[in-house]
């Protein structure tokens, strides 16, 4: 840096010195060859002086002025009316089944989902997001939202139909978990594999927080009709569910995070009956930087308490997994995950369950998973079973969830 | 209530643990600038001086494909200015969400304070058919890894002078100070470098990943094929034994690897066709030699001339 001054200073005294040279007599010179011959040493300079001009010259030419370049749209594919089309994505979802499951049993073949993906900004305020699942029961809006990012004080807001930010299994979809089903925590009391999915508003901000800890508030509320967890019967019944959430890197590699959820809703019984749910999960993640598409870890527990008004007593329920998941290289990972649930409707009751899983990656936008699965519904049966899951994806890529 | 009264000491204390991290002070008047990788960090640098604060997402040493979107980034990126990314859907995978969940209007893209250092570049492979995965995980915006022309790092640092100097008027003559200065000290490097380069004009290469078309189209190298068989798709024993057979045949001796990659096949392509393995940084801060944008290039070249004598 100092240098380039240095020399564009010196630049300019010499040509400074030049113009008064060329009109009074050259000051002596000190070096011992200018001294023998000026007019040599003058000559010198100024080819010296010209030279460097060249360069300089040659060298501004050398890089064509800023010009952006205008957006390659299309190609030989499409025309430039499609580039405003929304991204279309879909993730296919093909489930296998063997052995014996007597209390949840699953088709021993089947398509379990095909669920399109449409997004695209909308305008410079706001973007969209649908998520319509095509199934062996028929074609469900899974999400359909709109999230406003262009709000002062920093808030997100989203409107329309979503997954409810209760810990992270509820907002996941099939094809992101790391199993091929969802655990019994989620099945007996946060409403199973559709989860906590409604109509309604959201509200996210980050919060300050003491050094480099990230933390998250998310309000939202619903309808209050979430299948058999939440149901409103009056116009007024709606739900709400809290998120809090605090995340921190360890270092470069390693981080943590963990999460504070609360939900409460109406349920079938009436109006006067609620359900309350409250969750923490706790993360830990691993992945070396340099490594990334090698190894990586990722242990994840989390635990919901349920609390169920209806006749003659109110229940209250607890459940929880554990989760532990390994890349071992580009193509495989490994995982295992214990299940332990009491069940809403009859806290007395126990379900457990662990599996045992294989990925393999084909690549980045195709999987094969295998889940080796034990399970003991108290009073009702056991399941033993092997189950494989073909995951794609086609279309736009998108965003690897966190 | 009452699990939320047990939780809050937990969170407390969890606090307190973190409180004993500093977070380094914003200082007052300059520019916050967050770029997707170290790269467009280290043009941001060259231009913005001391009148800027810079953080890159994507380190040097890691596979920009292949960046999680980390919480943490959000907290830079709230109060960001000015987001600088490499484009071409390089970082489709992982700034999308990060972009939405910040909260943060300046630097939606089209936003004022989004910058686009792909569209001051020269693109290549931008594809003229139709792509399609089949070939892998390709680009279809054309390839984005063109800061390995210093060309392009030069016409992104121009464009940068230029959004830096509209984003803080008063500043502007200080970042053209700061660019013509850059500029001189690539053009003498650049001279450097081709000076190194002249007696391998025209050698053939396996490069691990497609991501050196730009740097072998500057130094007139010719990549003759790619460890991975497709981009993003891992090798496979029959690819590796053509890899091998395409060596002998041709003659090719170097196999150019970056620093996130596995070094176990292209060290038995290596073995089986008296070849090198050469890990050369595809990006700033790679490793410690490569700290700056003029220095990934010296470390590059240094090491690219050096693999070139020992395998004459």
């Amino acid at each position: 840096m100092s240098k380039s001054y240095l020399r564009a200073s010196l630049l300019t005294l010499a040509t400074l010195g030049l113009a008064q040279a060329q009109s009074v007599p050259a000051p002596k010179d000190p070096t011992p060859a200018a001294s023998q011959d000026p007019a040599k040493a003058q000559e010198e300079r100024i080819r010296k002086l010209e030279e460097e001009v060249q360069a300089l010259k040659a060298a501004q030419a050398a890089v064509p002025a800023v010009q952006p370049q205008p957006l390659q749209i299309g190609g030989a594919g499409g025309s430039a009316a499609k580039a405003l089309n929304p991204d279309i994505s879909l993730n296919g979802d093909f489930l296998g089944a063997m052995g014996r499951n007597t209390v949840r049993p699953v088709p021993g073949l089947e398509m379990h989902e095909a669920e399109l993906g449409i997004q695209s900004v909308i305008d410079p305020y706001a973007r969209g997001d649908v998520f319509l699942s095509f199934g062996d029961s028929g074609v469900s809006v899974e999400e359909a939202f709109i999230t406003f990012t262009d709000l002062p004080g920093e808030f997100v807001a989203k409107v329309g139909k979503f997954r409810a930010a209760f810990g992270k299994v509820n907002a996941t979809h099939n094809h992101a978990l790391s199993w091929t089903d969802r655990p019994l925590v989620t099945e007996n009391l946060v409403n199973g594999e559709d989860g906590l999915d409604d109509m309604g508003l959201s509200l996210t901000r980050i919060l300050p927080a003491p050094g480099d800890l990230f933390l998250e508030a998310t309000a939202q509320v619903f309808k209050g009709d979430s299948g058999a967890l939440f149901k409103s019967s009056q116009n007024n019944d709606l739900s709400y569910v809290g998120h809090l959430r605090g995340y921190e890197d360890l270092n470069e590699n390693t981080n943590v995070e963990l999460g504070y959820s609360f939900a409460q809703g109406h349920n079938e019984l009436g109006h006067a009956f609620l359900t309350k749910l409250q969750g923490l999960d706790l993360s830990l993640r691993w992945k070396p930087l340099r490594r990334s598409i090698y190894n990586s870890l990722m242990w994840r527990t989390e635990a919901v308490w349920s609390q169920r008004d209806q006749l003659p007593t109110t229940q209250k329920a607890f459940g929880w997994y554990s989760s532990l998941d390994y890349r071992l290289d580009e193509r495989w990972t490994v995982g295992t995950r214990y299940d332990w649930s009491q069940r809403a409707t009859l806290a007395s009751q126990v379900d457990k369950g662990g599996s045992l899983l294989a990925t393999y990656w084909m690549s980045e936008f195709s999987q094969l998973r295998a889940q080796y699965r034990l399970a003991d519904y108290q009073g009702q049966g056991r399941a033993n079973e092997l189950r494989l899951q073909l995951i794609f994806v086609m279309g736009a890529h998108g965003a690897h969830a966190f | 209530m009452k699990f939320q009264a047990r939780l809050r000491p937990i969170l407390l204390a969890l606090a307190g643990l973190l409180f004993l991290a500093v977070r380094p002070a914003l200082a007052a008047g300059k520019l916050n600038i967050v770029t997707a990788t170290q790269d467009l960090g280290a043009l941001v640098t060259e231009v913005g001086g001391d009148k800027v604060n810079v953080l890159a997402i994507a380190k040097g040493y890691q596979d920009p494909h292949f960046v999680e979107a980390k919480p943490s980034f959000l907290l830079n990126l709230r109060r960001a200015d000015l987001l600088v990314v490499v484009g071409l859907e390089l970082e489709v995978g992982w700034l999308p969400p990060l972009i939405n969940q910040s909260g943060n209007p300046k630097i939606q893209p089209a936003s004022v304070g989004y910058f686009d250092s792909s569209r001051y570049a020269e693109i290549l492979e931008i594809p003229t058919a139709q792509v399609s995965r089949a070939m892998g995980d390709v680009h279809p915006m054309g390839n984005p890894h063109y800061w390995l022309d210093p060309q392009n790092g030069l016409r992104v640092a121009q464009g940068l002078a230029q959004k830096l100097g509209q984003m803080s008027p008063g500043d502007a003559g200080y970042f053209n100070q700061r660019l013509e200065s850059f500029r001189q000290r690539l053009t003498a490097a650049e001279r450097r470098w081709d000076e190194q380069m002249k007696p391998y004009r025209g050698r053939k290469i396996i490069t691990y990943h497609q991501s050196w078309p730009n740097f072998v189209k500057r130094f007139g190298l010719t990549v003759a094929d790619y460890v991975e068989p497709r981009p993003g798709i891992p090798p496979s024993p029959a690819h590796v034994v053509e890899l091998i057979t395409l060596m002998k045949r041709q003659g090719v001796k170097l196999i150019l690897v970056e620093p996130y990659f596995d070094l176990k096949t292209p060290q038995s392509v290596a073995r089986e066709t008296g070849g090198q393995v050469v890990v050369l940084m595809p990006s700033v801060g790679g490793n410690k030699e490569s700290g700056d944008y003029i220095q990934l290039f010296d470390y590059d070249v240094n090491q690219l001339v050096k693999a070139f004598q020992q395998t004459r």
